[in-house]
């Protein structure tokens, strides 16, 4: 048995390429038992690789894996599992068309008398879920039906459902609300106190400071150095990571004067998830949405975009009332949509990165030839796409590069309206500031935007005013500058705001 | 979380439950067209003046079900785990010319003949498999540079039918229990079985998920390679199986039967009917059955009306269209929702 402290897992001079590309250059790691280790570095530093080595999905091309001291080699994530590691990857790994309790058992499901013991299975899922306080999925439901926060909490159930030893996590919090994120560390010191090693990747400084005891950080693939968050600043940490000091500052907000024409209004909005909807969106500024997962947020953003849309109500768009039944119409008036679920909704994985910058472009717009390279470049650049050239196929595309693809299709085109949900998920903190950049640039060109975001600080520091959500309503609007609590109060149905 | 949040939560599941229970699955959907074809049928031989739904007629279904049911049940297996057989349809005739070969007229061979037979198929399944996992060619290919080699090897050996079977094994073939055919008893259960093996076994549940995706199967720890072998064995045993039948009923094994009859085409087209995603990760054998109905029911209704051939298969056509693209609708309005 494994005592608090003890080394679980030893990574020693681990390097990867792909075809020739160097992704991993001598990585070395130490894991303990009821620590929490962080893993932090830009997107394409080479984290989620370093955990698909530890998981069994790639092979190393040399370094040494060392479970408990004795060296191990895993041919397949099966292996790895049976070593008593669980990783909850980046992108979802749940089949869309199996049930929760089907995804989190699938490759251990229980048996009995020769079959699959189906109750048991429920059951059990059921009974994670409760512990985790989420009563509101149902074990029998099809993946398909939940919401992309939903089916991060059914990644980490599947991971528990392991019983490991070691848990990996990369970027468990990405699709996570604030509240939920709470969640999450309550579920991190429950696995602490039972002496699991955990293994922490994310891009936000806040919850690897509350949480690790030590940060590793990687550079381009090389390994930084390893050191005790206590000893560390997050100054210091950015440094190691980007290798100069970042400011925390948000670009500058909206003068009135910078302030346009309406482009975008809505009044007495509604559909299925959402109702009496009102606000106008003017030229020039950042609205931004708040509310929890649930709340309509992205529903307001779906039904704008033409995916669900209003059925009661008026849309204007630069004061003529538009019906936007599909999004080929929305993007045909110049509304831009960045999707919160990228890899479902945002991306086609198989197509390079210039075709699906381009894709809306070549799809929607009629006439006018697609850009020309030296354009493509351009945007790629301001959105900082790391990749070896606009021809990768976007699924060998690091995490966070892929968001900022899902960008740079939307820039290709030009939008008058922009919605973003989510915008910087998953998104390095370098890179995160030239997203928010980049946004305010736009704005400041004409373009008015509309942000929905889970993370306050990202969401007050950008927005020119906040409308808070609550039960598929606008319970609220805030003025710039409004404090967490104002936001969170309005949101959860307790505070009062001034009522626009 | 708070609790206002769990309220919504609650409220919209209750909504999507109900809509579950009305929502027309493609199964459903599969059997609802069956009996509506069933009722246009019997008004249209009706007005001809004959009768579609007497005895013979029902019989003539499902005899004309037996053997097609059999190798598209098979062939749902693969189409679950995401691969696809061509050469199911050669393999039908391989393996009736093993078994009446082997039998040649005497009772005592009947055993070993049926499981050469079912062994021989099991090969070119475990072939088949290899050759998509190990060698990583796609199905497609896979599958039809098989289904050549087979139709090499029958065109080099055989210009007719060969092979005799013992009288006692024709019983296969033409014996009922009460009104029931053997053989559609048989296509059932080999039906029964998939279906167990698909929804309850463990192996089962990995063909789903092979197919919904490998990746996520793979990193789930599920052998894949496994998953799909076992499935190209399962649908070629079933083929065999369907070959073996056959010889019963031709009481010799015939090369072409199973060509002739377009078994590769029309099994996959009976899937696919029945509802199963030919991408793979959904769909099932209960489906199938019903797509299997429904093409021998339409052959049957165009017997009874002696309508020729190229009109028959114009509408055998349609009919597989429209089916997917319902089954593709549904799935988009699901998506959007
Ligand atoms: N299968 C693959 N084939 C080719 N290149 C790959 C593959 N997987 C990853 N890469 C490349 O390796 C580099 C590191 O990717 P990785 O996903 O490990 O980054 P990351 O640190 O997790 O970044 P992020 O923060 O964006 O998630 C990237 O440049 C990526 O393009
Ligand atoms: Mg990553």
């Amino acid at each position: 048995m494994t005592a608090a402290g003890d080394v679980v897992v030893r990574l020693t001079g681990i390097t990867k390429s792909f075809l020739g590309v160097p992704v991993l250059r001598g990585v070395d790691l130490e894991l303990r038992a009821g620590e929490v280790h962080a893993l932090m570095g830009e997107n394409g530093a080479g984290k989620s690789t370093l955990l698909k080595v530890l998981a069994g999905v790639h092979r190393p091309d040399s370094g040494r894996v060392e479970v408990d001291g004795e060296p191990v080699v895993f041919a397949t994530p099966r292996d790895a599992q049976a070593a008593g590691i669980a990783i909850i990857h980046q992108e979802f790994t749940l089949l869309e068309h199996r049930t929760v309790a089907e995804n989190v058992y699938l490759g251990r499901e229980p048996v009995r008398r020769g079959q699959v013991d189906r109750r048991k299975m429920e059951a059990d899922t059921k009974g994670l879920l409760d512990w985790l306080g989420e009563e509101g999925i149902d074990p029998a439901e099809t993946v398909t039906r939940l919401s992309v926060a939903q089916k991060q909490v059914v990644e980490i159930v599947k991971a528990l459902s392991t019983d490991a030893r070691v848990l990996a996590m990369d970027e468990p919090t990405a699709a996570l609300a604030d509240h939920e994120v709470e969640l999450l560390y309550d579920l991190v010191d429950r696995l602490r106190a039972r002496d699991i090693a955990i293994l922490y990747v994310s891009h936000r400084m806040r919850e690897v400071f509350d949480l690790s005891k030590r940060i590793t950080v990687l550079k381009d693939g090389a390994f930084v150095t390893t050191a005790l968050t206590a000893e560390l600043t997050s100054d210091q940490l950015v440094r190691h990571m980007v290798g100069r000091s970042l400011d925390a500052l948000y670009p500058d907000r909206a003068t009135p004067g910078e302030l346009g024409d309406v482009r975008l209004a809505l009044r007495g909005a509604g559909n299925a998830r959402v109702r009496g909807i009102t606000f106008e969106l003017r030229a020039g500024e950042i609205v931004g949405v708040a509310g929890l997962q649930g709340s309509g947020r992205s529903a307001i953003a779906r039904a704008i975009w033409g995916v669900e849309p209003f059925t009661t109500g008026t849309l204007e768009v630069d004061g003529v009332t538009r019906r936007i039944t599909d999004p080929r119409a929305a993007v045909r008036l110049g509304i831009g949509y960045v999707t919160e679920d990228r890899k479902g909704e945002g991306l086609a994985l198989r197509q390079s990165i210039r075709d699906n910058a381009l894709l809306v472009r070549r799809a929607a717009l009629t006439g006018g030839p697609g850009r020309r390279k030296s354009d493509l470049g351009e945007l790629l650049k301001s959105v900082a796409v790391v990749a070896r050239g606009e021809h990768q196929e976007v699924r060998y595309l690091s995490g966070g590069n892929q968001q900022k693809v899902v960008l740079a299709k939307w820039l290709a085109v030009g939008p008058r309206v922009l919605v973003v949900d989510e915008p910087t998920r998953g998104i390095d903190v370098g890179a995160k500031q030239a997203v928010h950049r980049l946004l305010r640039e736009l704005a400041r060109s004409g373009v008015a935007i509309l942000m929905i975001s889970s993370e306050l600080p990202e969401l007050i520091g950008m927005s020119d005013r906040i409308l808070v959500v609550h039960e598929g309503a606008i319970a609220g609007e805030l003025p710039a500058g409004a404090g967490e609590e104002a936001v969170m109060g309005l949101a959860t149905g307790h505070g009062r705001g001034e009522v626009a | 979380m708070s609790v206002v949040h769990e309220k919504i939560e609650l409220t919209t599941g209750a909504t999507r439950r109900r809509a579950r229970r009305i929502s027309l699955t493609p199964t459903v959907t599969v059997y609802l067209a069956l009996v509506a074809l069933l009722v246009a049928g019997s008004v249209l031989v009706g007005l001809n003046g004959g009768v579609l739904l007497d005895q013979g007629g029902i019989l003539n279904i499902l005899t004309r079900s037996t053997v097609l049911g059999l190798v598209a049940v098979g062939q749902t297996i693969v189409i679950i785990t995401g691969s696809l057989d061509l050469s199911v349809a050669y393999l039908v005739g391989l393996c009736s010319l093993v078994a009446a070969q082997t039998m040649a007229g005497s009772d005592g061979m009947i055993v070993p003949g049926v499981l050469l037979a079912l062994g021989v198929a099991a090969v070119v399944g475990l072939v088949n498999g290899l050759v998509v996992t190990v060698l990583k060619v796609n199905a497609f290919i896979a599958t039809l540079g098989v289904a050549l080699i087979l139709r090499g090897y029958l065109e080099q050996n055989y210009t007719g039918p060969a092979g005799s079977v013992p009288r006692a094994f024709q019983h296969l073939g033409f014996d009922r229990v009460g009104p029931i055919p053997i053989g559609v008893l048989l296509m059932l259960l080999v039906a029964a079985a998939a279906w167990f093996y698909l929804k309850r076994t463990r192996p089962g549940y990995h063909t789903y998920a092979v197919g919904g995706d490998v990746d996520v199967a793979r990193l789930s720890g599920v052998r894949t390679g496994r998953t799909i072998v076992t499935a190209h064995v399962l649908c070629a045993v079933a083929a065999g199986l369907a070959g073996v039948f056959l010889a019963s009923r031709l009481g010799s094994g015939a090369p072409y039967v199973g060509t002739d009859a377009g078994y590769d085409l029309e099994s996959i087209a009976a899937v696919v009917l029945g509802g199963t995603a030919l991408a793979g990760g959904r769909g099932g054998v209960v489906g199938t059955i019903g797509g299997v109905l429904i093409l021998a029911t339409l052959d049957t209704i165009f017997d009874d009306l002696a309508v020729d051939p190229f009109f028959k298969d114009v509408v055998r056509g349609i009919v597989l269209i429209v089916a997917v693209a319902l089954y593709a609708r549904r799935k988009l309005t699901r998506r959007s929702a």
